[in-house]
């Protein structure tokens, strides 16, 4: 079996005396999307968070392409080519919309996405690219949070709860450019409350119930019955 | 034509200022930190601009060559060595080692140079005037508002055209998400502080060549950018210079009236504007 392109390994969180996350063990191989599900509080966002660099790890934690990352900072991170879309878009506020995509080009990162890549996934953008980031909908804004996540060309996506808060129309309209963005060679984790949609798109899932994986398996053969004791802890 | 002259020498004064203001300006909208050490900078620059243009027989504005660069990188080290350990969600801890740094600056400089004042000789520069319409406008003074318009238009440009400019507005806005976009925010702050610091540059040896200075005026010069920076708007530029003006010319106008008065007018007009507009004439604006 080829190294997975990460390797989570006994990842524990905490911000300040409580504790997040306890002993994650997490595969994610080159090419696929990983779905992570969980109930609200479950740990998601804060695995999410632990991967990008956002919340202090042991260095062997998290393990990248064969490195040690877990120790890194975010922006060092980045650099290495692993990417998030963070929960509830976080767009800069001060920043116009086309701004807020070359701030995620910043890194340098040579690839495929470029403004041009990102405008012809999503039009809309460029129409209203010197726009302030505020003006925009919800959907725009996730698109534009999306488009800055990809500017960097990273090898993995960790894409946190991206359907949140937004209309079903442009939830659908989200997930449809997904395909094009996974076919670019990227790898994604996917964190969703939409259980059939995460079911859906990854080849993969990987339930989280109180900071613990609670269910590990692929996502054509887990069934509901497993996914409801994983998810909720009862059955 | 002296109330007039008392305006446009104001305003003159009023670009002095708004240099003293920009790299408080600058820092605050970066990063929040209000440095209380920014005035004694000014007077450190000016002392710099002295010792350079004494040592290499320079003529004082040459010596900005040396200074400016200078102050930048002693900006970037300090804010790596010092200031980003400081920064956090409690304010408390960069006012208290900026207030520090304050006081050992001033102390240092007066072990190295003594209470005595300074002044640096710019030559037939420092009494050059033009007569304009009945009008005599110095040189100098002419010369420093036109750098400070120049100067803040450069910084204007730096924020919202360059990819540093988009840096330092994004790490403003968000520091987590902006080093996710793989931004080291601590090397951000440091090129703001840089930035900030060359400004107090130019501030400083202007200051030196205009007039007497010592060790310990840095306070005062503190409290006039930050009067102008609050005049304009915390965190806008253009304001920022607009705030010096305004500042300058309560000054030049109060000094009209009574000589006692220069001071105490500025203080009252920046009274006046923070009851009327406690945000300032103009809250932070976009390009």
């Amino acid at each position: 079996m080829p190294e997975p392109l990460l390797r989570i390994a006994g990842l524990d969180a905490r911000y300040g005396d409580f504790q997040a996350l306890y002993g994650i063990d997490m595969t994610v191989a080159e090419g696929e999307v990983l779905a992570i599900i969980g109930a609200n509080g479950a740990g998601k966002t804060t695995l999410m968070r632990s991967i990008a660099g956002l919340v202090d790890n042991g260095a062997e934690q998290v393990v990248f392409r064969d490195q040690a990352i877990g120790a890194l900072r975010a922006d060092q991170i980045a650099g290495k080519g692993i990417s998030l879309v963070p929960e509830g878009r976080q767009l800069f506020p001060s920043l116009s919309v086309e701004e807020n995509l070359l701030v995620g080009g910043q890194a340098g990162r040579p690839g495929p996405w470029s403004l041009e890549a990102v405008y012809k996934l999503f039009p809309i953008l460029e129409e209203r690219s010197g726009a302030p980031s505020t003006a925009l909908s919800g959907g725009q804004q996730q698109m534009v949070a999306i488009g800055r996540a990809l500017m960097s060309n990273p090898d993995l996506v960790l894409f946190d709860e991206i359907s949140l808060g937004l209309a079903p129309v442009v939830i659908k309209a989200i997930y449809d450019a997904l395909p094009g963005i996974v076919g670019e060679g990227m790898t994604a984790v996917l964190v969703e409350q939409d259980i059939s949609k995460a079911l859906s798109v990854s080849s993969r899932v990987y339930c989280l119930q109180e900071g613990r994986v609670s269910l590990e398996g692929s996502s054509a053969e887990v069934t509901r019955d497993e996914i409801g004791r994983a998810y909720f802890g009862i059955g | 034509m002296e109330w007039a002259n008392a305006i446009i020498q104001g305003t003159l004064l009023g670009g002095l200022y708004a240099l003293f203001a920009a790299g408080l300006s600058l820092i605050f909208g970066v990063m929040r930190l209000v440095n209380i050490a920014h005035g004694d900078l000014i007077v450190l620059a000016a002392y710099l601009g002295l010792t350079t243009s004494t040592a290499l027989g320079l003529h004082p504005l040459a010596a900005l060559l040396a200074v400016v660069p200078l102050m930048a990188c002693i900006g970037y080290a300090l804010q790596r060595g010092v200031l980003n350990r400081t920064l956090g969600d409690d304010i408390l801890p960069p006012l208290l080692v900026t207030f520090g740094l304050s006081v050992i600056i001033q102390n240092a400089l007066l072990e190295a140079y003594t209470a005595d004042p300074q002044k640096m000789d710019a030559g037939a520069l420092e009494t050059a005037s033009i007569a304009v319409g009945g009008l005599s406008l110095g040189v100098l003074p002419l010369l420093t508002f036109a750098a400070a318009v120049a100067l803040i238009a450069a910084l204007q440009w730096t924020f919202y055209r360059t990819p540093l400019g988009r840096a330092f507005r994004s790490v403003s806005d968000n520091q987590d998400i902006a080093q996710l976009m793989g931004l080291n925010r601590r090397h951000v702050f440091a090129l703001a502080m840089a930035l900030s610091l060359a400004v107090t540059g130019v501030a400083g040896v202007l200051l030196g060549i205009r007039t007497n200075f010592d060790p310990s005026i840095g306070g005062g010069r503190l409290i006039f950018g930050f009067e102008a920076v609050i005049i304009g708007g915390l965190g806008n530029l253009w304001g920022t210079l607009a705030g010096g003006v305004i500042l300058g010319v309560a000054q030049t106008v109060g000094a009209k009236i009574h000589p006692g008065w220069q001071l105490l007018a500025g203080h009252i007009a920046f009274l006046l504007i923070l009851a009327v507009r406690p945000n300032g004439l103009f809250p932070r604006i976009s390009g």
